[in-house]
Parts: structure tokens; sequence; C-alpha cells
């Protein structure tokens, strides 16, 4: 296993940029989701670490080794990198068995025999394969072809492995099942993981850290509590846990608490930028109060099972997303009280 | 309302669909039929007596031991061509790809009667190129490609495209995920290739193989002019001497002999569609991404290699003609001294045979495309809509009339067509007859662009006019034409192509009066007319390259699988 560190790396497409420089360091042992809405680079940046693609720009590291500057030219090819990749669509070998599958990068690596034999089913064990080893791919199921692919990227023992959008083919039930697929044999093997999803849930429920990415930028790379908490940006709040943002001002501070005016109503906020100007309203940051200072009515109250969430809009036309154990009928009038929201400055 | 008028609009698809149907498969299938009847029948009886003499003559055995060694190791060489250039032109980085598939198709659109008189202007004692050059042999050293290799060299380099294109098209469904697997993996090179990409793409280099075999088994143009001055008789050759010589008394007997070239044609058709079923349905993927894996140094002496190959297989026979084209008589060298259009004024001017040939192969081919697009468009389109189990036979066999060897088709329409039923007219001798052949031969050509553009339309479009009132008529002049006539234009320039060069079904048909360019070109080089017969070959294929320009400058505004070199 190894770290990645990513120096300044960037990638153009003729001339148009898929992703601007960038620098990050992926520890060894950790799960990194990278995420974001789609054509935000982050296939492409999974693609420069596995080497089907050569960064424009910058250099990358898979622990000691520099498998990409793009400055001397020099990359090494994604067949000597020793990387495990795991592909939306499976990318199983339709001519061969299973167990010719999973075996197959060790065939290639030119093991002995025995080893191999050893080697392919532990890895065809850890996955619940066993069964299935004399089978064709095109005889089983989505969820049996994923393990596949998952066995067959770690039977290597690789440095590090890249995992494309695995569960995207996936119905409902079964994505949540290989979660905890992933997350086990995450766990049990301490391999570095970089994963990529579009779905916030996914990422949440896995990584050790996720980069959220927009626009072939990471505009933040935190712990799944810290970006639900602190976000840095409208993007993150909006992107991660659906938190309204609002503009404040007059910021003051006074022993150890920090209050801001929204809308002309002081309220305490929690922050670690010296001037923010936007706060961070997350469901559990309303409490509806009939004494509280921010009036709003109800737009809509959708059932979410035990609870209600409602959409609320405030007197000049913004709108909240409050959770309620209670229905409000649609017009209503409620007071607002703000618990310290997040406040971040947003240039 | 609304309900009877929908009712009725589908009746009379109905009956729209099987009048248009029984029309092409009259066209198609009957000539075919009545040949099978004739090789069993003696005297109106059913009867195995004629098979048996004429499959046991020393001339059957020889011819069809002939046919089957030019076309296999023809289509050998069709393989390593075809082969080389699809999986560097699917797999890697080369440049100008475009422009090295569009020569490569060249060949495969030249009538082989022309490709086997260009060969011939490039090598032995009188090539003209040669003598300007002054390397010819000498006088009285035999031409070297009138021999089996020579059959065979030809027959190759003709129909390497044909492997190139199936094996293309069976490259680019491996989705690119399935090779960066192996990769990842750890595989490089070679082994990717040999490991992944080779037992993928098996099916369609068999189907390839197995339809290159039967094309190269029916061709008549080469073996014709390499293989009869050389006395080496393939069965299509044997056929047309037969009839040449002892007109329809004969017909009997050669309609055996194309029966038995039919049945080997049909087990290779066979074996095709066996192959073509095989391939294998991918597990999921995309393969929209063409791959490109990089050649690195290797890249600039692969690509002169195959720019190299293109210069030789198609540049240097039409240097070949075109220096042949430009001298007053055979044999003399070309110098600034000895050039001279006259041939070419003699043949486009002068000549009223060639004038007519012009003419017959003009109309024959103009004809036959807008008969054909009349047919095959209101076919493909209720085809599509109502899917009959008549209509799934004839989507199965439709292609028959133009896989089999011309010379089979051509025996079957005279068979048909020589003694109209409660007549005593005849059809044999006029150009009417040639006509009916192509419009069976060719029928496949105008059909599967346009099924294959309507399969593509949404059905929406459809139902969205006829939710308006739009009636049946009015829907696939609106509709239905409008949306498929790119496709209709493009199989419309390719049957005129293909029409306006055949030569295999003319050949047994035409008589004096009737004859198309392909006989003319084979009737003038013959009679010792090269000179003339260079310029003839030469005017044809520059109008084959201007209409294959044509069709590729249009191509980007076509539907998937309409031009057939870029499928």
């Amino acid at each position: 296993m190894a770290d990645i560190r990513l120096a300044s790396v960037a990638k153009h497409f003729d001339g148009v940029p898929a992703l601007h420089p960038l620098t990050a360091h992926i520890h060894d042992g950790e799960f990194v989701a990278l995420l974001g809405p789609s054509g935000c680079g982050k296939s492409t940046l999974l693609r420069l670490l596995a080497g089907f693609e050569a960064p424009s720009q910058g250099s990358l590291m898979i622990g000691d080794t520099e498998v990409a500057n793009a400055q001397s030219g020099q990359a090494v090819p994604p067949e000597a990198r020793n990387i495990g990749f795991v592909f939306q669509s499976y990318a199983l070998w339709p001519h061969m068995t299973v167990r010719r599958n999973v075996s197959y990068p060790l065939e290639v690596r030119g093991l002995g025999k025995a080893e191999r034999i050893a080697q392919t089913d532990a890895a065809l064990q850890a996955t619940g394969l066993e069964k299935f080893a004399d089978r064709m791919p095109s005889d089983l199921s989505g969820g049996q072809r994923q393990r596949i692919a998952l066995a067959r990227c770690l039977v290597s023992d690789p440095q590090a492995v890249l995992l494309d959008e695995p569960l995207a083919n996936l119905d409902v039930a079964l994505r949540a099942s290989m979660q905890d697929v992933f997350s086990d044999f995450h766990k049990r093997t301490g391999a570095t993981m970089v994963y990529v999803t579009h779905d916030q849930a996914e990422a949440m429920a896995m990584a050790d850290r996720i980069a959220v990415m927009f626009e072939g930028r990471i505009v933040q790379l935190d712990t799944p509590e810290t970006l639900y908490a602190q976000p840095r940006s409208t993007f993150v709040a909006g992107f991660v846990g659906e938190g309204t943002v609002l503009p404040i001002n007059g910021i003051e501070r006074q022993d150890n608490i920090t209050r801001a005016r929204l809308y002309g109503e002081r309220i305490a906020i929690r922050t670690d930028a010296d001037h923010p100007n936007q706060i961070c309203i997350r469901p559990e940051n309303i409490n509806i109060t009939e004494t509280g200072d921010l009036r709003s009515i109800v737009q809509r109250s959708t059932y979410l099972g035990g609870r209600y969430r409602l959409t609320l809009q405030l007197p000049n036309g913004a709108l909240l997303k409050a959770e309620s154990p209670e229905r409000y009928a649609d017009g209503r009038q409620l007071g607002l009280s703000i618990q310290m929201p997040w406040a971040f400055t947003e240039a | 309302m609304i309900a009877q008028k929908t009712a009725k609009g589908s009746r009379s698809e109905d009956r729209l669909l099987s009048f248009v149907l029984l029309i092409a498969i009259t066209v198609t299938l009957t000539p075919v039929l009545r040949l099978f009847l004739e090789g069993v029948t003696a005297q109106d009886r059913f009867s195995l007596s004629l098979m048996r003499d004429v499959l046991g003559q020393d001339s059957t055995h020889r011819a069809l031991w002939h046919s089957l060694t030019t076309a296999g190791l023809g289509t050998l060489v069709s393989v390593l061509i075809g082969s080389t250039f699809a999986f560097l032109v699917a797999l890697t980085d080369l440049r100008a790809k475009a422009a090295l598939v569009f020569c490569l198709m060249i060949p495969m659109m030249i009538p082989p009667q022309i490709t086997a008189l260009s060969w011939t202007q490039i090598m032995g004692p009188s090539s003209v190129l040669l003598k300007t050059i002054g390397m010819a042999p000498p006088l009285g050293a035999p031409q070297p490609l009138y021999s089996p290799a020579g059959i065979i060299l030809l027959l190759g380099v003709q129909h390497s495209s044909i492997v190139f294109l199936t094996l293309r098209a069976g490259l680019r469904a491996i989705p690119q995920e399935v090779i960066e697997a192996a990769r990842i993996s750890g595989a490089k090179g070679l082994r990717v290739w040999w490991q992944i990409i080779v037992p993928l793409c098996l099916p369609s280099l068999a189907a390839g193989i197995a339809i290159t075999f039967v094309t190269a088994l029916g061709n008549f143009g080469i073996p014709a002019m390499l293989g009869i001055p050389a006395g080496y008789v393939t069965l299509p050759t044997l056929i047309y001497q037969k009839l040449a010589g002892l007109g329809t008394s004969v017909l009997a007997e050669v309609a055996v002999l194309a029966m038995l070239i039919g049945f080997v044609a049909i087990c290779g058709i066979l074996l095709q569609r066996f192959f073509q079923s095989q391939q294998r349905v991918h597990l999921v993927g995309s393969s929209s991404r063409p791959l490109a894996i990089a050649l690195g140094r290797a890249r600039l002496p692969i690509e002169a290699l195959l720019w190299m190959i293109v210069a030789v297989i198609l540049l240097l026979p039409m240097l070949g003609l075109l220096a042949t084209s430009l001298v007053p008589a055979y044999g003399v060298p070309l110098r600034f001294d000895t050039v001279t259009l006259s041939s070419w004024y003699e043949t486009l001017f002068r000549q009223p045979a060639t004038s007519r040939a012009f003419f017959n192969s003009f109309s024959l081919a103009i004809g036959t495309a807008v008969v054909l697009i009349v047919i095959c468009l209101p076919l493909a389109w209720l085809m599509e809509r109502n899917p009959t189990r008549l209509g799934r036979l004839f989507d199965a066999l439709v292609d028959l009339p133009y896989a089999l060897p011309g010379v089979v088709l051509a025996i079957a329409m005279i068979l048909l067509l020589i003694n109209l039923p409660f007549t005593d007219a005849t059809l044999y001798g006029t150009i009417w007859i040639i006509f009916l052949a192509y419009l069976a031969r060719f029928l496949t050509v105008m059909f599967r662009p346009i099924q294959a553009s309507i399969r593509q339309l949404d059905p929406a479009m459809n139902e969205a006019a006829q939710s308006v009132g739009a009636s049946l008529w009015q829907r696939l002049r609106t509709i239905i034409l409008p949306l498929s006539a790119p496709s209709a234009a493009a199989g419309t320039i390719l049957v005129f192509l293909t029409a306006f060069n055949e030569l295999t079904v003319s050949a047994l048909l035409w008589s004096s009066g009737t004859e198309t360019l392909g006989v003319m070109i084979f009737n003038l080089d013959d009679s010792g007319e090269t000179v003339m017969a260079s310029a003839l070959a030469m005017t044809i294929v520059l109008v084959v390259m201007a209409l294959m320009a044509a069709i590729q400058l249009s191509a980007r505004n076509l539907p998937k699988g309409v031009v057939p070199w870029q499928t």
C-alpha cells in the first residue's frame, strides 16, 4: 500500500481545461471519495491516477515512485503502476471464466501455478465467489459481476485501488449491500482507495475523507463530518446535505461568542473566519417556535416517515428547509429561531 | 371516430405491406427457386440424372477445384491485408485514418475486370509503364498474372476491404474498459492483443472470412481476364464459356453448374451467419470512445508501411492503366512525343459500341435505382412497423441474390424469362432481362441503408402525424420520406455505382445492342484493343471515385451504418 501525492496536476483536452491545477495528499490506507456532479472532472482525475491519461501539467507520485511528470514527459504506463481499478461497467472479459478473470493479473505477472491458485482462491473467498469460480461472467448478476471486478483488482495486492462509480449500474437494495462489501474490504486490507461517485450518501457512508469537486477543482477536501458541519462554500453547503445559504452582516465578537445579523435579527454563529459573510442553515439549526423572531410561511410539507420536511419562505422570498415531527398546513405562519449555524466567507 | 380511423390506417398499411412484399419476393427470390427446379427435373419430371452426369464430368471437377483453391488462397491474402489494416486502424493512434480507410475501400468499388486489366498493365512484356521506365521483360516473356497465382493475388486485393470492414466492426464493439482492465492488471502490448482482443473479435473475423470466400468464389471478372488466356478455368468462367460457345442448348447443364457453385456459396453464407450470431454480447460497457493505443516510435514506420501497401495495390495499377490509355498503340512506350488522348476520344465519342454501352449502363443504373427506391422505402418502413413472419423471412433472404455468385443469378434469370408463361415472347436477349436481374441483385444494396435509417427513427414521429389525421400516403410523403431521404440518397448512389460497373450478370445476359460497360471493357481487351479498354476503364474509375467522394462528403449527415465503409 502507498500514499498518493498530486502536485499542481492539471489536465487539458485540446486546450479546454478539464482539471485546474490541484495539489492533494491521499494518505496510505485512506479511503477518499471524489464527489461531484457529472462533468466536474472526477473521472478525469481518477484516469490520471490510473495512467490512462497523462497530466498536462504537474506531477503525480504513488508511494515513492513518481509515476507521471508533465514537465519531463516521464510517465509510468498503467500496466506498470500496480494499481487496482474497478470500472463502472465492470469490464470483465466475456471470454474467460470467473476464475480466469480474477487470476489474470497474476498470470500476467508470471506467478507460479500453486501460488496463483492460492491467491485466486483467497480473493474469490474474500468476495464470496467460490461457488461461481467456473461460471462465465455473463451467467452472473450485476452484484456478482461487481464482486468479480473487485476480486480481480485485489488479487495482485495493488498499491492503491481506484473505483469509478462502481455502484452506478446496480439497483438501490444491491447498492447498500455492496457499500458494506467495499467498506469491509477496506477495513480488512487497509488499502488506499480512491472512489468516484456523484452520490453524496454513498461518499458519506464509506469515505474517510471526501474531495468535493466542481468545475475541475477540488473545492473542499475534508472528513464527512467536517464537510457537513463546516462547509466552506455555497456549492459544498448546497451539494452536501441540502443546506440553505443566506447572507449575513454586522459581525460582533463578545466573550467567545460571535454574533451576526440575519435579515435584521441577531443570531449566534459558529465560524473560524475573520469576516464571514454567509451562513449555512441545516434543518437541525432551525427551531420552530411561536415566539421566533424570524417569520416564515409554510410553502409545502413533505412526509419523510416519522417526520416532515418543511419548505419555508422568509418575508424576502428566500427558501429554507426545516424538519418537524408534525404537519403544518400550507400557508401557515411560523416563527423560527436559528441555532448556531456555520458561517463562512464566500468571495 | 378516431379509433375507427386508426384501425383503417393500419389495415391499409397491412395491405400495402403485403403488396410490396409480394413484388419484392417475386423480383428477388423466384429466379433462385426456378433455378433449383431446373436442376432436379428432366422433361418436366423429377430426375437427378442430368445432375449426376454434369457433376461426374472431369471439367466440372477441375473447375470446382480451381474455384476452391483460388477463392480459398485469395481469401487468405485478403485476411492478411484486411486484418492488418483493421487491427492497426481500430486499435492504435495512427494519423489520417479516414484517408487510409477511404483509399483501402477503392479497390472494392472498382469493378474486378478493371482491377485485372490495370494489374496486367504493370507487369508483363507489353506493359506501357514498364517500357516507359525501361524495365519491361523481353518480348515473349510470359505475363506473370496469367496464372493461378495472379488470380489469387488479385482476388485477395479486391476483397481485402470486406475482411477489413467486418473485423473493424467487431473491434469497435469491444468496450474500451475491457482493454483498460487488462492493462491495469499489468498486461501490455501484444499480450493484450493476443489474450483479450483476438478472442473477442474472432467471430467477426470468421464471419468476414466466410463472406470473403463466397464473394471470391463468385468473382467472374478476375478469373475471366487472367484465367481464360492461361487456360485456367473456374466454375463461373466454365459456365460463361459453355453458354457463350453453345448457346441456350446447354442451359440445363449450366443450371447444374450454377447450382453447384450456389451450393458452395450458401454453405459459406450459413457459416458467416453462424459466426455473426456468435459475436458475444458484451457485458455492459460503452464503446463510444475509439481506442488509440500509442504506437510510440513505431508509429511513423508503420504509417509509411501502410501507405506503401495502399500505393502498391491502388496507385501503381492505376498509373499502369493511365499510361496504357495515353499511348497511340499497345506496346508503344509513353514519351512526350507519343502521349495522346486519341484512344480516350475514340472510346468516348467515336465508337458506337462504347457509346451504346455508356447509354445502356447509365439507363440500367438509373432505372434500377429509381425502381428500387420506390419498392424499398415503403417496404422498409412497413416491415419495421408491423413485423410479420413473412417479413422476417424476407429479411433473412433478401441478401441472397446479392451474396450468391452473379452467374447463379444470371442463369436463374435466363431460365425464368426465356419463355414468358402463356406466351411465345422471350425477354432473353433484350435489355429487360438485365434490368430485372439488376433489380433482384441490388435490392438489398438499397434496402439495408434505408432500413438502418428507419430503425433509428422515433416511432412517435409517425404516430404524431397519425394522431393529427394524416393518411398513410401523406405520412409516407411528408414524414418518412424526408426523414430517410439522406440514406435513400446514399443507397441510390451505391446502387448506381454497383450497377454501373456490373459485369458478371450482364456478361451472361448481354447480346448485340445491349452491352454494358463491364462487358465492353471485357470485350475490348479480349479482342486486343487494350489501349481503348484502358481508356474506358480509366473513365469508369474516375466516375467511381467521384461518386465515392460524394458519399464520403455527405457521410456526416447520414445515419450510422448507411455508408458501407463507415460502419
